[in-house]
Formats: C-alpha cells, sequence, structure tokens
C-alpha cells in the first residue's frame, strides 16, 4: 500500500490517468445517481434495482454490437428500450407500493435487482463485456497517460443528456407537472394533473437515464450481470451525500466517487475497489447520522 | 381458545418429530438441519424486523462474522492461523477428538460473544439511521464486511479457511450438528417468546409503533435497540459457527457472507411468514425451505428469477404474510375481539 503511494508521488503524471479515468467514469455515476435522486425526490421509492437498470442498458447496447450495430447507435435505442421497460415495472409492480411504507419499495425493488441479474445471467451468462466501438486510443505524456476517445465522446454525452433531462424539467409541460408533484402531490391533484401518469412518467424517465448510463459504461468499462448491487450502491452514496434536489452536489458527488474509487483500486489494490464504495456508502450515512445526532435528529 | 394443556402437549409432539426426524429421513438429515437454521434467521430477524420496526438488511453480518470468528479460534487454539491458511490444501493437519471438541465448543461460545461485541458497538453508530438509510446502511456493511475479509490474507482471503475435521463417522458428525442447529434453533425461538412477555418485548413494540413517544415515555430507545440487535446477533453468530463446521470449509462471499441468498432469505421468510408474529418466521421459514428444496434443483437455473419474483409478490400483494392472513380471517382463534362500535367510528372518521 505504501508503495503504491510513494509511486504516485514519483510519478505524479500517473495522478493524470487515475484523475481523467475517475472523472469519466465518475460523470455516468452522477448520470445514474441523478436518475435516482428523481424518482427517490418525486415518488419517495428508494430504487435498489437502479444499477440492474443500469447493467440492463449495457446488455441492450452490447447485445446490438455485437449484432453488428455500433453501440454509439444502440445508446438511443437503449434509452428507447428502457424507457418502455420503466413503464411496465412502474404499471405491473411500482404502482402497488407506492402508498406503502418505504421498506416496501426498498425490498420490492431488491427483488426486482435479483430477477434482472439472474435473467441477465441466464440470457448472457456471467462473462465480463465490454461493447466494442472501434475509437482511437490517445497516449499523452510520452505513452504514461492513455485516454480513449470514445472516453472523451462518452463524458461530452453524459453531459448532453444530462442537460437535456435538466432542460425538460425546467422547460416541458411534463417536467413542470412533474416538479409539481414533487412538491405537493395533493395540490397537483387538485389542479389536474394526473399524478399516476406523472408518476409512471418519472420512473420510467429515470429507466431512460439508466439505460443511456449503461450503454456508456459498456463502451468505456464493462458489465456483468452481478455488478448491478454495486452500482445501485454508487447512485446510493452519491444521493445520500448530495442530499435530495441538490443538482450540483450530484454532479460534483458522481465525479468525486469516481475518482476516490479509482484512488482506492490503486492505492489499496484491485480487490478494495468494491470495498472503497460499500465502506464510502457507510461513511456517508454514518456522518450524516453524525451531523444530525448534533441536532438531536436522525437520518430518515 | 387453546389451554396449557393442549399448548404443552403441542410442543412435546414437535420436539418428538424433531428428535426423529433424521432417524426416519436420514438421508435428508443435512437439509433438515439446514432448516432448523433457516428458522434461526427467520426468528432472529424477525425481533428487529417485526417487532421493533428497524429492517435490516445486513444481519448476515454476525452469520459471517460467528463462522469466521469460530474457525479462527478452532484453528488458531493448536496451530498459527496464518501458517495454516497459508498451506491450506497443502498439508493437512490432524486434530485429535479431544482437541476438536475442545475447539469446536470455544468456538461455538466466541462466535456467539464476538457477534455480541460486534454488535454492541456496531448498535452505537447504526442506529442514528432510521428506515430504509437502516437498511441500506446495514446491507452496506454486510458487503464491506465479506470483501474486507476477502482481502484479508491471514485468514485465507477469497481462497477460505478449511475448519478441522471430525475425528469419527460421518454419520455421527451429521447427527452432532443436527441436534446441535436443531438445539440453537429451539433455543432461540423459546428466548424470544419469553422475551415477548416481558416488559422488553412491550418496550420494542413501542419503539416500532412510535419512537418519538417511546422516548418521550421515558424508555431508553438506543439501549433497547442495542440490547435487542445482539441478542439476534448472538443467535446467528451461533448458527454461523455451527453452518462453518456442517460445510467444513469456510469462504467469505458464497458461504460466510451471502447477502443476496442467505441475507436476503431470512427476509423473506419472516415476510412470508408474517412479519411481528411469534410463529410467522417459524412457519414461513418451513414452507419457503421445503418448496426451495423440492422445487431448487428441478429448475434449471430459473430458480432465483423465481426467488426474486417471490419476493416482489410477497411484498407487494401479500404483505401480511401467511399468520397475518390468518389472523384476519379467523381473529377469534387468536384471542382477538374485533370490537364493533370502534370499527364503526373508525369507518366515520376515515369519511
Amino acid at each position: 500500500m505504501m508503495a503504491n503511494i510513494d509511486l504516485l508521488a514519483m510519478a505524479p503524471v500517473l495522478n493524470v490517468q487515475l484523475l481523467l479515468d475517475g472523472l469519466f467514469i465518475g460523470a455516468i455515476f452522477a448520470l445514474a445517481a441523478y436518475g435516482l435522486a428523481l424518482v427517490w425526490g418525486v415518488m419517495n421509492i428508494k430504487n435498489l434495482a437502479q444499477g440492474d437498470f443500469v447493467i440492463m442498458g449495457g446488455y441492450i447496447a452490447w447485445f446490438l454490437g455485437t449484432q453488428g450495430i455500433h453501440p454509439l447507435v444502440g445508446l438511443p435505442v437503449a434509452i428507447v428500450l428502457m424507457f418502455g421497460f420503466g413503464w411496465l415495472v412502474y404499471r405491473y409492480i411500482i404502482s402497488y407500493v407506492i402508498h406503502r411504507d418505504m421498506f416496501t419499495s426498498l425490498l420490492a425493488t431488491f427483488g426486482i435487482a435479483l430477477v434482472l441479474q439472474q435473467l441477465l445471467n441466464l440470457i448472457f451468462g456471467p462473462d465480463v463485456q465490454v461493447a466494442k466501438s472501434g475509437f482511437e486510443i490517445n497516449s499523452l505524456f510520452g505513452g504514461l497517460v492513455t485516454v480513449a476517445n470514445i472516453k472523451f465522446l462518452s463524458f461530452i454525452l453524459a453531459g448532453i443528456l444530462a442537460a437535456m433531462v435538466i432542460l425538460f424539467m425546467k422547460k416541458s409541460r411534463m417536467g413542470q407537472a412533474i416538479r409539481a408533484t414533487a412538491q405537493d402531490p395533493r395540490a397537483a391533484k387538485v389542479m389536474g394533473i394526473d399524478t399516476d401518469r406523472v408518476y409512471a412518467f418519472t420512473f420510467s424517465l429515470n429507466s431512460a437515464i439508466c439505460g443511456a448510463a449503461g450503454a456508456l459504461i459498456s463502451m468505456i468499462w464493462v458489465i456483468q450481470p452481478f455488478y448491478g448491487i454495486t452500482h445501485s450502491i454508487r447512485a446510493f452514496v452519491i444521493v445520500t451525500a448530495a442530499g435530495l434536489g441538490n443538482l450540483p452536489g450530484v454532479i460534483m458527488a458522481g465525479l468525486g466517487l469516481g475518482v476516490a474509487e479509482q484512488y482506492g483500486g490503486f492505492v489499496l489494490g484491485a480487490e478494495f475497489q468494491q470495498v472503497t464504495v460499500t465502506g464510502l456508502l457507510v461513511a456517508v450515512l454514518l456522518y450524516r447520522s453524525y451531523q444530525m445526532n448534533k441536532v438531536r435528529q436522525v437520518v430518515q | 381458545m387453546i389451554t396449557k394443556t393442549r399448548t404443552t402437549l403441542f410442543y412435546v409432539a414437535l420436539l418428538v418429530i424433531s428428535v426423529a426426524a433424521p432417524f426416519v429421513f436420514p438421508a435428508y438429515t443435512f437439509q433438515i438441519a439446514l432448516l432448523w437454521i433457516m428458522i434461526l434467521f427467520a426468528v432472529t430477524w424477525d425481533v428487529m424486523g417485526g417487532q421493533m420496526g428497524y429492517n435490516s438488511l445486513g444481519n448476515i453480518l454476525f452469520f459471517g462474522m460467528g463462522m469466521y470468528i469460530s474457525a479462527i479460534v478452532q484453528v488458531g487454539l493448536f496451530y498459527d492461523v496464518g501458517t495454516y491458511t497459508a498451506h491450506s490444501g497443502a498439508i493437512v493437519p490432524v486434530f485429535s477428538h479431544d482437541q476438536y471438541f475442545t475447539g469446536l465448543v470455544a468456538g461455538i461460545v466466541a462466535a456467539g460473544l464476538g457477534s455480541v461485541i460486534i454488535a454492541a458497538l456496531l448498535s452505537q453508530v447504526v442506529f442514528g439511521l432510521r428506515g430504509p438509510y437502516f437498511a441500506i446502511g446495514t446491507l452496506g456493511i454486510a458487503l464491506s464486511a465479506g470483501e474486507l475479509i476477502g482481502a484479508w490474507e491471514w485468514v485465507g482471503g477469497g481462497g477460505g479457511i478449511a475448519l478441522p475435521k471430525y475425528p469419527g463417522e460421518p454419520d455421527g458428525r451429521s447427527l452432532l450438528y443436527y441436534f446441535l442447529c436443531f438445539a440453537s434453533a429451539a433455543a432461540s425461538f423459546m428466548f424470544f417468546r419469553w422475551l415477548y412477555t416481558t416488559r422488553f418485548g412491550l418496550a420494542i413494540n413501542a419503539i416500532r409503533d412510535n419512537e418519538e413517544k417511546a422516548e418521550a415515555m421515558g424508555l431508553h430507545t438506543l439501549q433497547h435497540k442495542a440490547v435487542a440487535w445482539s441478542l439476534s446477533a448472538f443467535f446467528l453468530g451461533i448458527s454461523g459457527a455451527l453452518f462453518g463446521n456442517m460445510t467444513g470449509f469456510v469462504e467469505p462471499l458464497e458461504v460466510a457472507f451471502p447477502t443476496v441468498t442467505f441475507g436476503i432469505f431470512m427476509v423473506a421468510m419472516a415476510l412470508l411468514g408474517g412479519k411481528g408474529t411469534l410463529w410467522g418466521p417459524v412457519i414461513g421459514a418451513v414452507v419457503f425451505h421445503v418448496i426451495k428444496e423440492v422445487t431448487w434443483t428441478h429448475m434449471l437455473g430459473w430458480q432465483w428469477v423465481a426467488l426474486g419474483g417471490l419476493i416482489v409478490i410477497n411484498v407487494v400483494f401479500f404483505q401480511q404474510g401467511l399468520m397475518g392472513w390468518a389472523q384476519d380471517k379467523w381473529p377469534e382463534r387468536f384471542g382477538l375481539v374485533v370490537d364493533e362500535s370502534m370499527s364503526a367510528e373508525t369507518k366515520e372518521a376515515a369519511k
């Protein structure tokens, strides 16, 4: 461990590599986390299947890639398919738990997560997959730092997608209805907003965002049926750290988590990369509860 | 009304069936022993989830910790653990009859007490989390524990650690563990059955129903929560020690900290039977385990999909569980009397 820190001190360019990789991947984490914050804030559903939606989007892009369709073309396909999938999940499962206590939704989405990861495992097998995008890899600093063009592209795409979603939430009629429902569902209903439809749309929108995040991840990183739970935990870390409705916070926490994970994996060893995520989750929750404890409140 | 003699007769009959089971079905001793562990899982989960309203997704932590503590004690009493795990497979150290049983008893006791200590320490920090945050936080702790132990070379890392080999006949071994599992499950059930009749039982129910009011009434809620969690951790730690010895090999992710299998089974079983009832978790565990053992091998990989589906259906459409359903259907059998005037009033109020 100390040897790895020494290595970082001796070759500062390695920091550049870790930072860049962390930021590129962190942008996608932030995208998925924004979807979680949306569903959490509007519907009060804590979606533990978030990461599995991401992985599902990734498999759509990867599968189209094996059929000879470029994953970048697969990206909009994943978005559309995942939107429809989200609508179905809402109609047949989430709509029954939305007014129950929060543990119900947590457990129901955990069940969905189990079903999805096992279905993906049965259909595509347990191997780690990468969607081949066929872009060049650039070398910086004399080959010490390598950056694939696709990572730049995915960073830009993640930014564009996030901007589109934010614009949609601000300007469109549906976006305004969603925000109104989040503020006060009863008043929104009185004003003639079909809240059930708003909920269905919000959940599907989240699912579509996950699909986009997954398609990007399948190009710049790896996907595997059982990686979903880690992605869910990442989204939870980001949202709990940033707080609901704090968009700049979500972006900063997402990028920060990406970087922290890269450093954790490098300094402590690859087997600690997972534990960096789960450990950060516990740390963030405990810090929040410590903060609340000072004002004699609890995290709820 | 169920009279006292009939209750006694019922328990005696259960005892006879349980003791006779491994002799009547010798081929299924392991499966029935596993059933006892499942019952223990559901009963200990229900202390928190059902009776106290704290839904933990990470109770499997104590199972795994108990398993590792007992493995370290059993090996460490006679060999150096680091060298033992480093040479895993190459040399097989022999444990004599006396060494084995001393180690086993010490290991089980240490597993129970160690889990209590871990629970007591953790409860100082996690009970500031409520509702879903508590569930996610405990899930995170269990996942982290599995990953950290998997990276710890001294206890074998991801490769795991082999437990001492039983010095004797395999039949004797399976009978011994059958009765140990039965005893621990029965002890946990009887203990919590008694506990729910005491003031402590009322206190944790009060925490479930309204924690702020309970605290305002002068209950030391944190203390009660810590004690309840430690008690369930004690039995879970013991079950971990027993399960580790039954399988003979401890490995971090699949055997010791199976968060998405055993860890979620406990919740599913308690919910299926009806959480917050005395017999619900037991019935849920029996139904779940029997269905699982009968259908599992015939489903060719689809069993996990079916499990997830079962959880979703259970939570979404059948949340009261089997016992809750029975209570709704025959309330007078459970000594519940519906006060008509009260129910009419509540209807009025709802309007």
